[in-house]
């Protein structure tokens, strides 16, 4: 395992390393050969951002979907060397070895051509390439837990509408992200959300009651009442509570990765992040960290879109989330949210980077966020019917994945109609939202415990106190609260 | 309000009779002596190496030996894994340490100047404090946030400002200000072994001051309790409560009130959040008068909570009207006279004491 901490003279070694060129490369870009440097001189500067990889010539193929499309994308920057210095040796900068070139030019603000999306599945459902990874059984699974969370969605917003519960907030035309980023991962692998990933701990096991009970912030939620909907945090399954500030989560992955760096864990953690979220110091402040730190993270930016009512445009002048990985040094990766196979597969592919190499990766999926931001918010007002039910219909990650898994023999409508109805009713979903509602809400106690390990005497006095004036003034104070 | 009886209260501790420790260098030779910079180093490093859980992360505490030493010799005894060199960013380097005490790691964070845990403050508060209570006890923070805290000497306005009334105001935190030597290896040590995330405000200019420590205070097991104030002399005319620097301030104008006949009590209140209450009570019941002192901002400070505790549970028993000696309402100025008028002085501790005890005339009445 990679050792992460380096004085200066072992940094300036290391980076030189990272930095250096076998002379009898040549680097082949899509089908064209570029020579990669002049061979009179005695290095140049190459990026490597991986430096285990060994066969040089096997990194650029851009048909591989791995980090290699970071190292093409800048390479083609690089390709043309007749602004390389011949005369003068690379000078020894603290940071690494850097050539000189009397050519003034600026690199610009975008390349010419973006990073392209991976995909496994066309429009239709129907495999692109060969692909093995998802076997039947996992990939039922995927399908009936990405109808489940899509039923879930539904049914809360709905109650929420009614004023049952106070706040919703739905994960449709992400169903993907969610369930296939859970299904690639392994259950040690700690996830960090931001809001929109509540379909991970449905494939973890939370049940619907679990859910049910958070809402409606009753004396079963396990999360005790504190929090308002959406909110869900289970230690048990390894699903860190939501905290509403935006990308704080980020920093603090690379905190819980360095943890768990330290027990030598076969694990990482995943923190997601939106479009939005991207503007923040803290993804700076992550990503950066992450990066010097060396640390097992799989930064997954789920890009909808929209956030709230800032659209892409108005957010970032970069292409995309994906490329800005590199400038901080961490392999990164643009994928299709709206699909199922090529999300399993890139997280899947990260997961063993972040593991096995111990480092940071970036994940960027595409979709739309084809619901409302919240359930206090209404999108018509700032985007076209047209385009959201364009995504909702024609890009629906979830039947598209249903079409590939019926394609394969592992599916039909039969099956289909039983588990939406056995979602929609017996023991389920309508079942857990009636018994959460009707279920107590947490006792006064709860008012003062967790606020420190302890309770401190201020505390225990304040509730001795609640409690004598609860008992005397009964009238005042709400009877579904027990004492 | 004459006819209270003077009452012990709280039994033989606080009737000990015990010399100033501040800031008088003991003569004596069997006495051993520690700066609050070997103090807290010490510390440190003995928690470090009886916890493998415990490191150290901060802009300059690796290779630098600490911006202000007190991380000295620990890279070299832990190694690069215990003591991070961190980049420029507070939130980073907040957030960081916050999700490795999620994990369950024991995170020391050292702040340069806690002027810079402003740009980390969200993840103080909303991320450090309030996460055992949001999430039910499934996520607990053993963290310190540790540095210099308050004026220095001579750097304006954004390195200058005290934050103990800020972040004790917020639940779930812990805020602890040591004086002494003893106030900084047993706080420090009982914050890191404590569960919740607790602030630890030092004071740069206390750094180099030496204080007389016992055998029990060197041991490494030595560990002073959180929420329980000291009394650092005991009297019986006025009480004045302070922490950190005002400490020494307290006591220089304690000896100068003897001179006079007035007979100060000086509390170190040592923990902000939680405030001993008790103690602070106990001490106005007795000498039915009370001076704080603070170097922070008057308005919605330190004194105003212990005023407003005292009334609430002494009022019967105050001869005076509380005053609050605290620093000027404007941002520290950096020309040296100036920061003179913007910090609290001994005299301004020994008039207050003097009006208390109607030697001159209250300020109520003056106006």
């Amino acid at each position: 395992m990679a050792s992460w901490g380096r004085r200066s003279s072992a940094v300036a070694r290391r980076v030189s390393a990272f930095f250096t060129v076998d002379k009898a490369v040549q680097i082949r870009i899509g089908m064209r050969r570029y020579p990669f440097f002049n061979p009179a001189v005695s290095s140049a500067l190459v990026p490597r951002p991986w430096p285990c990889v060994i066969n040089m010539t096997s990194l650029f193929l851009v048909d591989r979907f791995t980090s290699s499309i970071a190292g093409s994308q800048a390479d083609s920057r690089r390709a043309d060397d007749d602004d390389n210095d011949n005369n003068y040796p690379a000078i020894d900068f603290p940071g690494g070895k850097v050539t000189y070139t009397t050519k003034l030019r600026f690199i610009s603000g975008s390349s010419g051509k973006r990073i392209p999306c991976y995909r496994v599945l066309d429009d239709n459902g129907e495999l692109l390439n060969n692909f093995n990874e998802v076997k039947k059984e996992l990939a039922v699974k995927m399908y009936s837990d990405m109808v489940t969370l899509q039923i879930m969605d539904t049914f809360f917003y709905e109650a929420q509408r009614q004023g049952r519960i106070s706040f919703y907030t739905t994960s449709s035309g992400e169903e993907a992200v969610n369930i296939s980023s859970a299904a690639a991962l392994s259950k040690d692998d700690i996830i960090m959300p931001q809001y929109r990933e509540h379909g991970i701990l449905l494939w973890r096991g939370f049940t619907l009651q679990e859910f049910a009970n958070q809402c409606f912030g009753n004396k079963d939620d396990v999360g005790k009442g504190r929090q308002m909907p959406i909110h869900y945090g289970s230690s048990k399954h390894n699903f860190v509570t939501v905290s509403s500030p935006i990308a704080t989560q980020l920093p603090q992955a690379a905190g819980v990765a360095y943890s768990l760096k330290m027990d030598k864990k076969d694990a990482c953690v995943v923190a997601f992040i939106g479009d939005g979220g991207t503007s923040e110091g803290d993804f700076h402040a992550g990503l950066n960290f992450a990066a010097v730190m060396e640390a097992p993270v799989i930064f997954v930016c789920r890009n909808n879109g929209w956030a709230i009512s800032t659209p892409i445009s108005e957010q970032f002048r970069s292409d995309g989330v994906a490329v800005k990985g590199q400038a901080y040094g961490i392999p990164s990766i643009c994928v299709n949210g709206t699909d199922a196979l090529a999300v399993y597969s890139a997280i899947h592919a990260a997961r063993n980077m972040a593991v096995n190499e111990q480092r940071p990766v970036l994940v960027e999926t595409l979709a739309y966020r084809v619901g409302h931001h919240s359930t206090s918010d209404d999108s018509t007002k700032y985007r076209s019917l047209d385009e959201i039910e364009q995504w909702k219909t024609d890009r629906d990650p979830v039947n598209r994945f249903r079409k590939w898994v019926e394609l394969n023999g592992w599916w039909s409508e039969r099956e289909e109609t039983e588990l939406r109805s056995s979602v929609k009713k017996q023991a389920s979903l309508m079942k857990a939202i009636q018994v959460a509602e009707g279920r107590k809400k947490p006792p006064l106690t709860e008012l003062f415990t967790d606020v420190y390990h302890l309770p401190p005497s201020n505390l225990v006095e304040q509730e001795k106190q609640l409690r004598e004036t609860v008992n005397k003034y009964p009238m005042d104070f709400p009877s579904d609260v027990s004492l | 309000m004459l006819g209270v009886v003077r009452k012990k209260m709280l039994g033989q501790s606080l009737l000990k009779i015990r010399p100033a420790v501040s800031v008088l260098r003991s003569y004596s030779s069997s006495a051993k002596h520690m700066t609050v910079r070997d103090a807290l180093n010490s510390a440190l490093d003995e928690e470090m190496s009886a916890d493998q859980k415990v490191f150290l992360m901060g802009e300059e505490v690796g290779e630098y030996q600490g911006a202000y030493k007190i991380s000295k010799g620990l890279l070299e005894k832990y190694g690069p894994e215990r003591v991070l060199d961190t980049p420029i960013t507070e939130a980073g380097f907040a957030g960081i340490a916050v999700g490795a005490a999620y994990h369950g790691l024991k995170p020391v964070v050292e702040f340069m100047t806690f002027n810079f845990s402003m740009q980390a403050i969200d993840h103080i508060i909303n991320s450090a404090a309030k996460s055992n209570y949001m999430s039910a006890g499934q996520m607990s923070v053993p963290i310190v946030f540790r540095g210099p805290n308050g004026a220095a000497a001579g750097v304006g306005a954004q390195h200058s400002q005290c934050y103990a009334a800020w972040y004790a105001s917020c639940p779930g935190l812990k805020v602890l200000t040591p004086y002494s030597s003893e106030d900084a290896r047993g706080l420090l040590k009982a914050a890191i072994r404590d569960p919740d995330p607790v602030v630890f405000l030092e004071n740069e200019l206390l750094y180099g001051e030496s204080f007389s420590v016992s055998d029990e205070v060197l041991d490494s097991s030595f560990c002073l309790p959180i929420g329980k104030a000291k009394i650092e002399r005991v009297g019986r005319d006025v009480t004045i409560t302070a922490f950190s620097k005002m400490v020494g301030h307290a006591l220089k104008a304690a000896e100068i009130l003897e001179k006079d006949g007035i007979d100060a009590e000086v509390i170190n209140l040592r923990s902000i959040r939680p405030l001993d209450r008790s103690t602070i009570n106990a001490s106005v019941r007795k000498t039915n008068r009370l001076i704080t002192a603070e170097e922070g901002f008057p308005q919605h400070g330190v004194g105003a909570e212990i005023c407003a505790s005292v009334v609430e549970e002494s009022f019967a028993y105050l001869d005076a009207p509380v005053e609050r000696i605290a620093g000027a309402d404007v941002p520290m100025p950096y020309a040296a006279n100036l920061e003179r008028l913007a910090v609290p002085q001994v005299e301004d501790i020994v008039r207050a004491a003097k009006r208390a005890c109607y030697r001159s005339v209250p300020l109520a009445a003056a106006a």
